[in-house]
């Protein structure tokens, strides 16, 4: 249920997340500029910008807590120091807001991963590590109460799966490549979150999961290729947790319903009021389960109603008061809620189908069941075929010939994957162009 | 008489069987047929792949310059238009790609040598300060279909490498992509880069953040919605 997680999460100024009610999470981005030492100022004037306007209008729409997600920016993460600076100018902002009025903020921190700008990516050696690990910490000691990140462990191989439609190297990336990233950084994101009393919130399979989602808004992959992506990606993101992340998991990581339902996490979620960033299938059942209620992200542009990111604080807040006041009104307001949400969307695309609230108990149930990451990946994605299948045979989704003519290739291709890891790996190894990836950088 | 008789049917069997090659070829690229051995496209399995057929239709003494005008380049024009009109997903398109590649590999040396000439020279990269390059690669692989000598130059590539590429290959037409409102500004820059170096280089960009009028506003001379756009574009450039 969308504010009802079994393990929420308390921040610093008194949100808790998962514990009876949604709140927005607003993300925003800089308008065309460049980040260089004659533009720092003015860097720095828009995130004070879109903070005081955020917050400003939250307090005026009687907002019951904010959380504002600061992405940042390559230059950002490459120079510590800026990325801290925001993170710090902002923080003083939101504790104005807490004093003055008692609107509960907080600030989520992620800084992007720059590892990728190798290529190929050294993933355990790269001298990016440690400008990211530093902002990290000087950023959390600053005011990013909540830690996270789009880790890239494995795109170096997903992107051509992802444009080949290649399943089983999607499967190789995600559960071999990606959970074994994850491993690595995740030990460290936690460990610095404890050391300052922080909280080691969750990673987001955005450039796997989301970008076959993309790819699929712009009919250049099949959905229902874009759909087993997403539950794929299940596996490599639950390992933030498994590391000891406590949620809330990023708004961009749609896998977040099974998150919720495998960990008992408060999750972020983005759907319509994400449309200024990315198209998608699934405006409404994204909700369903949400905790925050996310906008992915906007430019700090000037709209007629004001600066965008101000507009979509008001936008955020509205769906998160309406779903608050269905938890308000009880168990029975909030089921039928979460049921228009869910029917809204749910036979329109095969992404919104596996997102059914029950589609993620039974896909969650396949994702667990293996003695590997391989396994599981596996299992769930032939469990979203089955899910699929049956909604086409029922009469109640309908897809083109196109799409239909990829789902007994995808099911070949998931029956042709070994369930051990070293018997996949063996496999894959030959197949994949090893020009784009470093092994070792994974520890194979 | 009966030689000239027995002459002309031999011409006229070898100019069929010649026909019928480039339209098998045609077929073997629209369709992603790499090789004998490739399982796709169903249809076509256990039957010739590009490879094959391009060595077949090179023994049997075609042209190289007919094999890429009357086989390749129209087979992927035919891919490049069903994936416009959304009637094919990016990896058939992909594999059309590789069944073309299949066959370019055989054609090369005689552009080596000259007897071969490509609709000219396209460099292209992701601009400084971005990684993004799904976009930039589809270009280029429907720019390389439709005839073209590919520059790739990759991702966060600065106005020098794209200067450098122009010294390698003058008169070139350079693309640039670009994912971020934080990473465009960069277009203009190398824009004015390459017009310092070599002012009336073609330049087209494309990406998410970027439209016409930035296209206008930093002296950028075509702006790609598509892939299929910056195809037609350079086609246009070339006839």
């Amino acid at each position: 249920m969308f504010g009802l997680a079994p393990h929420p999460v308390k921040t610093p100024r008194g949100l808790v997340i998962g514990g009876g009610q949604v709140y927005a999470e607003l993300n925003f981005t800089l308008p065309m500029m460049s980040i260089n030492s004659n533009t720092l100022n003015e860097v720095y004037g828009h995130y004070r910008e879109i903070a005081e306007g955020a917050l400003e209008r939250a307090v005026h729409l009687n907002s019951k807590g904010v959380v504002l997600e600061f992405e940042t920016l390559l230059e950002m993460t490459k120079t510590p120091d800026i990325g801290v600076e925001i993170v710090k100018i902002m923080n003083e902002i939101c504790e104005k807001y807490y004093q003055k009025h008692g609107l509960a903020s907080e600030i989520r921190l992620t800084p992007n991963d720059l590892r990728e700008f190798e290529r190929p990516a050294k993933q355990r050696t790269s001298a990016y590590l440690e400008p990211m690990m530093e902002l990290f910490e000087k950023g959390m000691i600053e005011g990013g109460d909540l830690l996270s990140i789009e880790s890239t462990g494995g795109k170096e191989v997903s992107d051509e799966a992802l444009m080949m439609c290649d399943v089983k190297g999607m499967v190789f990336a995600l559960a071999v490549l990606g959970v074994r990233d994850m491993q690595f950084l995740w030990k460290k994101i936690v460990a610095l979150a404890n050391n300052h009393g922080k909280i080691a919130a969750g990673d987001s399979a955005c450039g796997f999961a989301n970008t076959a989602m993309v790819l699929a808004e712009k009919k250049y992959i099949p959905r229902v290729f874009a759909s087993l992506v997403r539950v794929i990606s299940v596996v490599r993101s639950i390992v933030a947790m498994e590391e000891g992340a406590v949620g809330p998991d990023k708004d961009c990581g749609y896998e977040g319903p099974f998150l919720k339902a495998i960990t008992g996490i408060p999750i972020s979620m983005e759907g319509k009021t994400a449309a200024c960033a990315h198209l998608s299938p699934i405006g409404n059942i994204a909700s369903a389960c949400c905790d925050l209620w996310s906008n992915e992200s906007v430019q700090n542009i000037k709209l007629l109603s004001g600066m965008a990111p101000t507009a979509y604080m008001e936008q955020l807040e509205y769906d998160a008061r309406l779903m608050n006041q269905a938890l308000i009104a009880g168990t029975v307001p909030s089921r039928i809620l979460q049921q228009l949400l869910v029917a809204s969307d749910v036979y329109t695309d095969p992404q919104a189908l596996i997102l059914s609230p029950e589609n993620v108990i039974r896909i969650s149930k396949e994702l667990v069941k293996g003695d590997s990451y391989v396994a599981n990946a596996k299992n769930g994605a032939l469990a979203a075929l089955d899910i699929i299948e049956e909604a086409l045979r029922s009469g109640k989704m309908k897809l083109s010939e196109l799409e239909t003519s990829y789902l007994p290739i995808l099911r070949d291709e998931l029956n042709s994957i070994p369930e051990n890891e070293s018997d996949f790996v063996e496999m894959m190894l030959p197949l994949i162009d090893q020009s784009k990836f470093i092994p070792s950088e994974y520890g194979l | 008489m009966i030689l000239y008789l027995l002459l002309f049917l031999n011409q006229t069997l070898n100019n069929n069987k010649m026909s019928e090659l480039i339209e098998k070829l045609l077929e073997a690229v629209e369709f992603g047929k790499i090789d004998l051995k490739s399982p796709y496209p169903p249809q076509l399995r256990g039957m010739d792949g590009s490879q094959e057929l391009t060595q077949k239709a090179l023994e049997t003494g075609i042209n190289p310059q007919r094999i890429l005008e009357e086989a390749l380049i129209p087979a992927m024009g035919r891919v490049g238009k069903k994936f416009s009109e959304n009637k094919i997903f990016v990896p058939q398109m992909l594999m059309s790609a590789k069944a073309m590649g299949a066959s370019m590999i055989q054609l090369k040396p005689f552009f080596a040598s000259g007897q071969m000439k490509s609709k000219g020279t396209f460099i292209i990269g992701t601009v400084k300060g971005d990684l993004h390059d799904i976009g930039k690669n589809l270009v280029a692989m429907m720019v390389e279909g439709g005839g073209w000598t590919i520059v790739d130059l990759g991702v966060d590539v600065g106005s020098e490498r794209f200067i450098e590429a122009l010294k390698n290959n003058p008169g070139a037409v350079v693309g640039l992509s670009a994912l971020l409102t934080t990473t465009m500004v960069n277009m203009g820059d190398i824009v004015a880069g390459i017009r310092g170096f070599v002012p009336d280089t073609k330049i087209l960009i494309g990406g998410a953040p970027v439209n016409a009028d930035f296209c206008r506003s930093i002296g950028a001379d075509f702006y790609a919605p598509d892939p299929q756009k910056a195809v037609e574009y350079l086609n246009k450039l070339a006839s």
